[in-house]
């Protein structure tokens, strides 16, 4: 009993049950719409969050592999005719070395310039895609084929739904394995002091390019699902809106949390949906909750439940 | 006192969510839902600005009047900002959460094409406001279009520089859909035209600093006149730079200029360059006669009034856009997709702002150079050139 | 030849001398609080903004010009008292997060209260260009570059001269020293949030004639601004002016000569190749850290 009751297991199972009910609950496919694009937000978060949650690193550049893993599904095959999945593993694979690459010097910077370092990086991936029009379209956008496995394809939002859903419940359970192994117990380490942690034996470095990567990959692979359920991609997916967008999502949801990463997904991604109705004062609404939530729950919206929750307690 | 502030923070999270979700889901009498997304902000926020303020008042007119079979007329509004990336969403959200019977929308080519293949799936017929001749050609069954082609324009500023002369020209353009469409029709028109294009030069989106490109065409030996290929804010940029460099041959642009906004924010630099526009821009110098001049009077007369700017063509592809839908509305007597669209496609004849309209299956356009004048700016207006 | 390498020159620095503004705005909000204010780039555009619309009120240029820059410095002051103070000791990132809510927040105002179109301010002496050397440079760019030379040796006499400016040095070098020398640190990080708004809304009032304002032209110009400062090393006001002309030249010459498509990227990609060679920006020199 208590083992499921430790919150892993227990989270899981009520992410599980969410995830099979929630269908019922929406009332048209452009409910549908919303709430796979929260998945797929969800699993670059869980990813993002193990880098800056856990491992205490920023990155204001992730929508950069997000991107890339997208337009290498959209141009493998779009102009290539490649098969989708062949894609999406070569887009992973590319980002993955990618990532390795770009790590080990950005890993050295610290604090802000470790922040500039990830920015920079994001935004000139968003400027190539923008400007090697001829091969991914420029700055209006290129439109991507559907997913198709040896000739099957998602009918309709529902298959969609399951697809993502099931992925988001994989990179979760992978994510709750690694912060629970010896890996993750270096990793916090680490944020803790690096000092501390390579005194104790940790290749600081090591773990940090690893968890660099790890999460680049995660982002790559929801690129390449978004790219083919939304059938059109433009470079402002690398953008640094969409970068900023990310790491609110981690640090709203609350940081060192993987259910923190999947809450402030579905927070962010349905805010503007919510806010368009406000018309004229959306941009307003939406600085001021961004700046009320995190000046007043400053680890996040899950660790801060948790604690009120644990408050409680005699 | 903190924990207060935190409660009464989340209590407010709280309302505003289910604020949101209220509004989004407030069931309307029966209404005749017309969708829109347009870059209200943004860039190519002087194309979208007047659009969604046209298309506000004149819905409130035909309301005030009476409605449409019977039925009041509704407007959702949505702002992409100018990007394809936003419109996207709000095209899905309007077809299938707000049901809209038509749409009315895309400002700018980039979003209209990104749109399209949602609308060609979902059956709805769709009114563009964007450029580029790729909307229409080749024809889409349920997309249509008000403003005149980039083909159009590069024709008529061909034809002018024909008559004085010209035969060496240099181009700049930007990153947009338009403009790369019109790029590559300058590139294609020019051999046929007696035209070589000297220097061909690029800006990217949001730039604000031309002179590197421009002191580039101007330097191009032998070049006698400059297209930029463009729209929005970048137009002005593009003049002012121009002055500043010294730039002397003649500066044509598109009718992606075509407002006072590009005049006033070019600060005087605007002086000299010509371009092609709908005759909507110069009604006061058309001769009484002319079967758009009463039309064009009534819509400056009352935009202008209702919102205290001027006019621009963009205000009156929405305003056309709305008559035609109207129209067809009425004609098909219903407010089913299909009949609606076919009854578009029908528009024979009709005499709006920007022009005199006629489609057909083939030509989901349905202006030709008849309706498009060359103007040029002096003192700060527009002035209708013969 | 060499008329349009001057040309470009000429673009570059003036271009470079706003970067160079806005840069040294995140530096001494840096120096004071450690906090990377993201909202930099929203004083810029409240700047300009706030002098378009004060003049369209019917105010003689001046004035609205004075007014403007006394409201970007409220505001700076409000989002210090506001939204920094409250956040003290949260995790960097979440400060990053509550400063880029905040420029949202002023972005979404500026569109309300103002609107949401281009608008061009009139030049402060007219749009005749002056020919140097076969290159053409605009009066404008001339106030462009005077401004920026007064500022700065305005900001040298401020910070080694009065007593404000030793104590915001003073706070920077060690806040716990500062506070038991007597300082009072929360003022210091008022002032700082001030100067730094009224930095950003010079620049924003003095590129507007140039290339004109509304209520979005902050997110570039902060994100450049911000380069300029991490390339001159971060919480170095005099690395921040070089970062900004270095970055702004680079710009221009790579517009030029090599390919107009990459100019933004330029920017960017200096800072990460700098950063790859001096982990601490070009000024920096190498940092301690405390174990």
């Amino acid at each position: 009993m208590n083992r499921l009751l430790k919150p892993e297991t227990g989270g899981l199972l009520i992410l599980g049950i969410i995830i099979a009910v929630l269908p019922l609950f929406l009332p048209n496919s452009f409910y549908f719409d919303i709430v796979i694009l929260i998945g797929i937000n969800a699993i670059v978060c869980v990813g993002l969050n193990l880098l800056i949650g856990y491992t205490g690193q920023i990155s204001l550049g992730h929508a950069g592999f997000f991107a890339l893993g997208a337009y290498a599904s959209g141009i493998l095959v779009g102009n290539y005719d490649w098969a989708p999945i062949a894609a999406m593993v070569t887009g992973a694979v590319l980002v993955a070395v990618l990532a390795y690459v770009l790590a080990r010097p950005i890993m050295k910077l610290r604090g802000h310039y470790l922040a500039m370092g990830t920015l920079g990086m994001g935004i000139v991936i968003s400027i190539m895609l923008n400007q090697e029009g001829e091969i991914t379209g420029g700055p209006d956008g290129m439109p991507v084929a559907g997913f198709t496995v040896f000739g099957w394809e998602p009918a309709n939002e529902w298959v969609w739904y399951w697809m993502i859903g099931g992925l988001l419940i994989i990179a979760v359970w992978l994510a709750l394995n690694l912060v629970h192994s010896p890996v993750g117990r270096a990793l916090r380490a680490v944020h803790g002091s690096e000092v501390a942690a390579s005194v104790a034996g940790v290749d600081v470095q090591r773990y940090k390019v690893l968890v660099f990567v790890v999460s680049a990959v995660f982002a790559s692979i929801a690129g390449s699902l978004f790219a083919h359920y939304s059938a059109f991609l433009t470079p402002s997916e690398a953008g640094f809106f969409h970068s900023i967008e990310l790491v609110t999502m981690v640090v709203v949801g609350g940081m060192a949390s993987v259910f923190g990463a999947v809450v402030g997904a579905a927070l962010l991604t349905t805010l503007p949906q919510l806010l368009a109705v406000f018309d004229d004062y959306e941009m307003l609404v939406f600085g001021g909750i961004l700046m009320i939530t995190m000046i007043f729950m400053r680890r996040g919206l899950v660790p801060t439940l948790q604690s009120m929750w644990q408050r409680r307690k005699p | 006192m903190k924990s207060f502030l935190k409660r009464a923070g989340l209590t407010a999270l709280g309302a505003v969510t289910a604020l949101g979700l209220g509004i989004g889901n407030s069931t309307a009498q029966e209404t005749i839902k017309i969708g829109s997304f347009l870059a209200v902000t943004g860039g190519a926020s002087f194309l979208g600005d007047p659009e969604k303020k046209t298309l506000e008042m004149y819905v409130d007119k035909i309301n005030a009047e009476g409605g449409v079979l019977g039925k009041k007329l509704e407007l959702i509004v949505y702002d992409s900002g100018g990007s394809p990336k936003k419109a996207v969403p709000f095209a899905k959200r309007l077809i299938n959460d707000d049901k809209v019977d038509i749409l009315l929308a895309g400002s700018t080519t980039g979003a209209t094409m990104a749109v399209i293949p949602i609308v060609q799936k979902a059956g709805i017929p769709f009114i563009s406001f964007g450029g580029a001749s790729v909307i229409i050609n080749p024809v889409k069954k349920w997309v249509f279009k008000m403003p005149h082609t980039d083909t159009l324009a590069v024709q008529k500023i061909f034809a002018d520089m024909k008559k004085r002369g010209i035969s060496k020209i240099g181009l700049l353009s930007g990153s947009g859909g338009f403009d790369k469409s019109c790029r590559k029709n300058v590139q294609k028109l020019a051999p046929g035209s007696g035209m070589s294009l000297l220097a061909d030069e690029t800006h990217g989106k949001g730039d604000t600093d031309m002179t590197a490109q421009i002191t580039k065409i101007k330097n191009a030996a032998g070049v006698q006149a400059m297209i930029y290929c463009g729209f929005g804010a970048s137009t002005s940029i593009v003049a002012k730079n121009a002055k500043q460099l010294g730039v002397k041959i003649p500066h044509y642009q598109t009718h992606g200029s075509a407002s006072k906004s590009f005049i006033k924010n070019a600060d005087g630099a605007a002086e000299g360059v010509r371009l092609p526009a709908a005759a909507l821009v110069v009604v006061d110098a058309l001769p009484a006669d002319h079967p758009q001049k009463k039309v064009a009077t009534d819509y400056k007369k009352m935009f202008e009034t209702k919102t205290g700017t001027a006019i621009s063509s963009f205000g009156g592809h929405a305003y056309d856009g709305l008559m035609i839908a109207v129209e067809a509305m009425k004609r098909a007597g219903t407010t089913n997709k299909a009949a609606v669209r076919d009854e578009i496609e029908k528009t024979k004849n009709y005499i709006g702002v920007d022009g005199i309209y006629n489609m057909s299956p083939k030509d989901h356009l349905g202006l030709d150079q008849a309706s498009f004048v060359m103007v040029e700016v002096s003192g700060g207006d527009w002035k209708l050139l013969k | 030849m060499f008329a349009e390498f001057l040309q470009f020159l000429f673009s570059g620095i003036t271009v470079g001398a706003i970067y160079a503004l806005v840069g040294l705005g995140f530096a001494i909000i840096y120096n004071a609080s450690h906090v990377i204010n993201f909202a930099q780039g929203e004083f810029v555009m409240l700047g300009g903004m706030a002098t378009v619309f004060l003049i369209n009120l019917g105010m003689p240029m001046p004035l609205a010009i004075f007014l403007a820059i006394m409201i970007t410095v409220l505001v700076g002051f409000a989002l210090e008292k506001f939204a920094v103070e409250p956040a003290r000791g949260a995790p960097i990132v979440t400060l990053i997060i509550i400063t880029i809510g905040a420029s949202i927040f002023l972005r979404g105002a500026a569109q309300v209260i103002w609107d949401r179109n281009f608008h061009s301010l009139p030049a402060f002496s007219g749009n005749d260009p002056i020919l140097i050397g076969g290159a053409s440079i605009l009066p404008q760019s001339l106030w462009i570059l005077g401004s920026t030379v007064v500022i700065v040796i305005a900001l040298q006499l401020f910070f080694n001269r009065t007593m404000t400016g030793k104590a915001i040095i003073a706070t920077s070098h060690n806040p716990l020293a500062a506070k038991l020398m007597g300082i009072n640190t929360s003022f210091v990080l008022l002032a700082s949030f001030g100067l730094s708004a009224l930095l950003g809304s010079s620049a924003g009032i003095l590129i507007a004639p140039i290339s004109l304002t509304y209520s979005g032209v902050g997110i570039m110009l902060g994100l450049k601004g911000f380069s300029a400062a991490v390339l001159g090393g971060l919480g170095k006001p005099m690395g921040a002016i070089a970062g900004g002309l270095i970055v702004g030249i680079s710009e221009t010459i790579t517009a030029g000569y090599i390919s107009s498509a990459y100019k933004d990227a330029v920017a960017f990609i200096i800072i990460l190749a700098v950063l790859f060679f001096m982990p601490n920006g070009l000024f920096g020199g190498r940092g301690a850290e405390r174990v």
